[in-house]
């Protein structure tokens, strides 16, 4: 970082605004995206591992081993170098979000299936003295409890899912770390571009992390006091 | 479609590249240990002008992104070979996830504890490293199992910086020969080999420590 | 009383309400039920007493479907509740959820840990049974819910969480939440055994409420001898699994035949 890169840094920055801004738009699509097919995934996996038949357990504990144990990293590599040459092509950002959705959607798997877990056995009966079928049981009095317990470690996740998105950069998705990376390679201002950079994902980072706290507040405000009755 | 002399010539080069991320993992998984403690300890210091300091830049590197990270390391810090730069920088980022799983590990061995050293007049350090950590570690095994399964996927972010892992390599092979599909198979294959039995055995040691 | 007619489903009323017929319940090898006969008459008020362990608990699980039987059959109003007739033959299999669903809606059950849904306000507790199982629509459901929290003594609390509550008042919702789907088999399952002493009363005089102004069949594992005594028609003493004697509560508990009988109502005091 020599000092004519620094002095070049800020009207260079001033100039390349826009730029990043379109890159930031990128990464929160991705980031969006990513967390809303992983949660499709997680809630679909999730729940599929606590039914009856071993056959589907078993399936759904092979899937989301094979997707969390190959990486994340490899995967996306893998959606964007080697699946064209079985003769599937997909955009760069496709590929992103299919790798982070599945990814982050395993992990979340095991998310849902222990909340699910968690909510007492007696809330079960309850609603079976009560008449209710398996899928009434579920919507209304299990998943409303087991929520509350899913958003902590949904927004670590998150927040995991967020930080992993510069990846995107590597396969030509013109993200935020993209952006600032061409702006630091047409100035040479390399160490504030970087810190620039860390400082706009620690923003987002907050941000969201903030807001998966508000919804945490709520959702216990409507379960009552913290923890509940038996 | 695969190719068989591809993926026969790639699976060598893709072994000799997990060597290096082996070592990765293993060393900046060592620096984690270490400096996760040290960054729980100096929180628990009591002393706000250390506690908030080192707490606030904790909480910066776990919410940015590792690959950043690495970027401007790589341009801050001349004159390290990349492997050394990656293994400090991944093992710092984890330091600051492992600084939380010894936080409550701490906080969970109970209060009779502490009390019962100071009845015996046990000197602080002595209680800290005879009956604080001795216990809290225990319960932060499997936390730590999952970490150190967690970084070894994580390796592959080297290869930004020029370390030359298995990711790396496999991505070299790709190019060269055009064979991505045989290259990437088999980084795959070898990253689910080595991590799935490795979460078993977490798993175990989960169940174990539970009673 | 809103619990008298059953506007729902109509049907003949059977000689038995309730008939248990060689049931045998095991968890692993130890064996709680064992071999049971035992019929309850419509509207018949029935009390289970006896020693913890000695498979009174159960006998309200399985009727639950709860448990499933190990072997034996559970019958309610005179036809195969546990089990359904299959194939050509009738052979009886064990019921599956289509059989067991609109059945079960016909009993009730309160816990002894009352598990109201915490995420639910007081009369959403109430509401929401009758609402998605009878589908109710929300205004009749509500009504429903509000006469019947009246009736418990808790119209006031209808908006309240149910953790702001004490046990007793949560227990009264609990009995509400079972009554609001008019069932006309209730089952009462230590009812009381969670509560500290000073709320037992507001729960029992609810209870004994209930029993005087309804036709309910009513079938209570308790150790409160006082309302046995008050509502019970029948009380059946339980050990190890069988009925060791049954009568009418002032045989039972003023002349028992048994000196086992006689030890266990004795540590009762």
């Amino acid at each position: 970082m020599t000092d004519s890169g620094t002095t070049a840094f800020l009207p260079a920055l001033g100039r390349a605004l826009p730029a990043i801004g379109e890159g930031l738009l990128v990464t929160l699509e991705a980031t969006a995206l990513g967390a809303a097919l992983a949660l499709l995934v997680a809630f679909a996996l999730g729940l599929a591992a606590r039914s009856r038949s071993r056959t589907v357990r078993g399936a759904v504990r092979v899937t989301v081993e094979f997707l969390r144990g190959t990486s994340l990293y490899v995967q996306l590599f893998w959606l964007f170098f080697a699946l064209p040459m079985l003769g599937f092509r997909l955009e760069p950002m496709a590929c992103g979000v299919l790798a982070l959705g599945l990814n982050y959607g395993a992990y979340g798997a095991e998310v849902v299936r222990g909340a699910v877990a968690a909510v007492p056995a007696a809330q079960t009966e309850a609603a079976v003295a009560l008449g209710m079928g398996p899928g009434l049981r579920l919507r209304r009095i299990v998943l409303p409890q087991a929520y509350v317990l899913m958003l902590p470690p949904f927004k670590n996740l998150l927040v995991q899912l967020l930080k992993s998105t510069p990846l995107l950069s590597l396969v030509t998705v013109a993200d935020l770390t993209f952006r600032i990376d061409q702006l630091r390679s047409a100035t040479g201002g390399t160490a504030a571009a970087y810190l620039l950079l860390l400082l706009v994902y620690f923003g987002v980072a907050v941000l969201l992390g903030a807001a998966m706290n508000a919804l945490e507040r709520r959702a216990k405000a409507r379960l009552g006091v913290t923890g509940g009755s038996a | 479609m695969w190719d068989m002399d591809a993926a026969r010539d790639a699976l060598p080069v893709v072994l000799s590249g997990f060597g290096v991320t082996l070592l990765a993992t293993v060393l900046g998984f060592a620096v984690a240990v270490v400096a996760g403690l040290a960054v729980a300890l100096l929180l628990r210091s009591g002393r706000r002008w250390i506690a908030l300091p080192v707490g606030g830049l904790a909480a910066f590197v776990r919410s940015t992104p590792v690959m950043v990270q690495l970027f401007a390391a790589w341009v801050l810090v001349p004159g390290l070979d990349p492997l050394t730069l990656g293994v400090l920088v991944l093992g710092l980022h984890y330091a600051t996830y492992l600084s939380e799983v010894y936080r409550a590990g701490i906080d969970a061995v109970p209060k009779g504890q502490w009390e019962a050293c100071t009845a015996l007049s046990l000197p602080r350090r002595r209680t800290w490293r005879a009956v604080v950590l001795p216990q809290a570690v225990r319960k932060v095994l499997p936390a730590l199992g999952n970490y150190a399964v967690s970084m070894f996927k994580e390796t592959p972010f080297l290869s930004v910086i020029t370390v030359n892992e298995m990711v790396h390599e496999a991505s070299a092979f790709g190019s060269t020969r055009f064979a991505y599909l045989e290259s990437f198979t088999l980084a795959a294959a070898v990253f689910l080999l080595a991590s799935w039995p490795t979460s078993l055995l977490v798993r175990r040691l989960e169940a174990r420590l539970a009673h | 009383m809103p619990t008298d007619t059953v506007p729902e489903a109509p049907r003949a009323r059977a000689p038995e309400k309730v008939r248990f017929e060689g049931v045998t319940k095991r968890f692993g090898d130890h064996t709680v039920l064992d071999g049971l006969d035992l019929t309850v008459a419509p509207g018949e008020r029935v009390t289970l007493i006896g020693p913890s362990g000695s498979g009174k608990t159960t006998i309200l699980r399985l009727l639950m479907t709860l448990e499933r039987v190990t072997d034996g059959v559970v019958h309610l109003d005179g036809e195969p509740f546990s089990h359904m007739p299959a194939g050509p033959g009738g052979k009886l299999v064990p019921a599956d959820e289509r059989h067991l669903g609109p059945r079960r809606r016909r009993i009730g059950m309160v816990f002894q840990q009352f598990n109201l849904f915490p995420h639910m306000s007081v009369l959403a507790n109430v509401v929401e049974a009758p609402r998605h199982v009878l589908g109710l629509d929300a205004d009749e459901a509500a009504a429903r819910a509000r006469e019947l929290l009246a009736l418990v003594g808790l119209a006031g609390k209808a908006d309240a969480h149910p953790t702001r509550l004490s046990g007793g008042q949560q227990q009264r919702v609990a009995i509400a939440r079972a009554l609001a789907m008019r069932p006309d088999l209730l089952l009462l399952d230590e009812v009381t055994s969670a509560l500290d002493p000073e709320l037992v009363a507001e729960v029992l005089d609810v209870l004994r409420d209930v029993a005087d102004g309804t036709d309910i069949t009513l079938l209570c594992v308790t150790h409160e001898m006082g309302f046995a005594r008050d509502v019970s028609d029948r009380l059946l003493m339980f050990d190890r699994g069988r009925v060791l004697e049954a009568g009418t509560p002032d045989e039972l508990l003023d002349a028992p035949e048994h000196e086992r009988t006689r030890s266990f109502l004795r540590s009762l005091r």
